[in-house]
């Protein structure tokens, strides 16, 4: 059992990322440092294009977190609905 | 020797405005929400607008619809102004890259003749209504409640206008920047027949003082004959003869359509959850005004798209009828088709 995390800029795009990851993965862990945001969650996480849009409103593209993202740690998955992490081969 | 880097983390003193959190908590705001909420004064005005005595300078009373908290009307686009201009600039550069592309392939000169003349008459009048649409949103601007809508009609106004002057330019492209084709399009928006009705109903819109009805119409019925009769059925009908190319310069103004279509379906599904005042008064309205818009549009939908002009208003009816049951606004009785 490891965790994967992902780690944003905190800015004001992120915290509708953040609150999509906070809604779709229950039981993630979300640190707020100096100007990042890390969220961490055993085995797996999951950004959903669809959740991101509701909470922010307007068409989103899921390659846009890349504008935000700082570091990231897991195995990536990527599509146009999602991006997920995982340690799960 | 090994050095060892240390942050510190500072805790601010407070996370934003006291009034935000008291809204929200006191947590980091989104700046929509630092820009937006209780932005607008409610108390101790100095005096009553001169032109209206009865009324003070923001009051919640110029329209039937009443809401406990006005706020309750947010924008699910979230925009405040730098975020509104960020989208739109995004949104225009796309459409000025259209615009120089029709321009250097010479695509005007390849538009057939019926085409050419089906645009003047059939597309370009338009601007004239989008003017009265930009107008209708300006009216929500000035005497609605709160920021929350204030800012958003505003933000439409300015879309209706960015709207009329991209149908302008189409004009422009078409006569070699002289304008003849808009002095053209004007003298049909003033004196055709097909125009009449829908310039009748634009007039009557302009004198209509509730604001909130004016959103009503203007978004739900207007908008929706103005996208299935000129932005479905027209431009089937220019892809068929010979003027697909224009496709390419309707592009912003469709996709700014499709974003007050959002914004507005959001904005009248909460008022209408609200009360059952609030939601027997917008049917009260879609009754009143529906036959009305139906009939203003049902002849120039004859004499822009011919045959098809029957089935583009049926359309209309049924985008109106789909939208109606998803604000909650749906009538038992027989829609007009």
């Amino acid at each position: 059992m490891s965790k994967v995390y992902l780690a944003l800029q905190d800015n004001d795009m992120s915290r509708y990322i953040v609150a999509a990851v906070e809604a779709d993965n229950p039981g993630v862990t979300v640190i707020y440092q100096p100007a990042m945001v890390r969220m961490e969650r055993e085995d797996s996480l999951t950004v959903r294009r669809s959740t991101v849009e509701a909470q922010l409103g307007q068409s989103w593209d899921v390659q846009e977190l890349h504008l935000n993202l700082i570091t990231l740690g897991g195995n990536v998955e990527e599509d146009d609905e999602a991006f997920s992490l995982s340690w799960v081969r | 020797m090994t050095l060892e880097i240390k942050t510190a983390a500072i805790e601010p003193v407070r996370h934003t405005y006291a009034h935000i959190a008291r809204r929200f908590g006191d947590k980091p705001a989104t700046r929509y929400q630092e820009a937006t909420y209780d932005a607008q004064a409610t108390v101790n005005f100095h005096y009553r607008p001169l032109w209206m005595p009865d009324k003070e300078l923001n009051d919640a009373g110029h329209t039937a619809i009443q809401m406990a908290d006005w706020y309750a009307l947010k924008d699910p686009r979230q925009f405040y102004y730098g975020a509104y201009v960020q989208n739109r600039a995004r949104m225009q550069e796309g459409a000025e890259h259209n615009f120089a592309f029709f321009t250097k392939r010479d695509c005007a000169a390849h538009l057939g003749e019926a085409a050419r003349q089906k645009i003047i008459f059939g597309l370009l009048p338009l601007r004239h209504v989008e003017q009265t649409a930009n107008l209708n949103h300006m009216s929500g601007a000035a005497y609605g409640y709160g920021t929350a809508i204030t800012q958003a009609c505003l933000y439409a106004g300015t879309d209706r206008l960015g709207m009329a002057q991209y149908l302008s330019r189409i004009g422009l492209l078409l006569d070699d920047n002289s304008g003849s084709s808009l002095v053209e399009a004007k003298h049909r928006w003033m004196s055709d027949a097909a125009w009449q009705p829908l310039r009748a109903l634009c007039e009557k819109m302009l004198v209509t003082r509730d604001w909130f009805e004016l959103l009503l119409v203007q978004t739900l019925l207007v908008d929706s004959h103005i996208g299935q009769l000129f932005y479905r059925h027209f431009d089937q009908w220019l892809s068929a003869n010979q003027g697909r190319d224009v496709a390419m310069l309707t592009e912003f103004v469709q996709d700014c359509l499709q974003d007050v279509d959002n914004w507005s379906d959001s904005v009248i599904k909460q008022a209408a959850a609200e009360s059952e005042a609030n939601r027997a008064q917008l049917q009260q309205w879609l009754a009143q005004w529906q036959p009305q818009v139906a009939a203003a549009f049902a002849p120039l939908a004859e004499a822009v798209l011919g045959a098809a002009g029957q089935a583009a208003m049926a359309d209309a009816a049924g985008q109106i009828k789909q939208r109606q049951s998803k604000l909650g606004l749906a009538t038992e009785e027989n829609q007009h088709v």
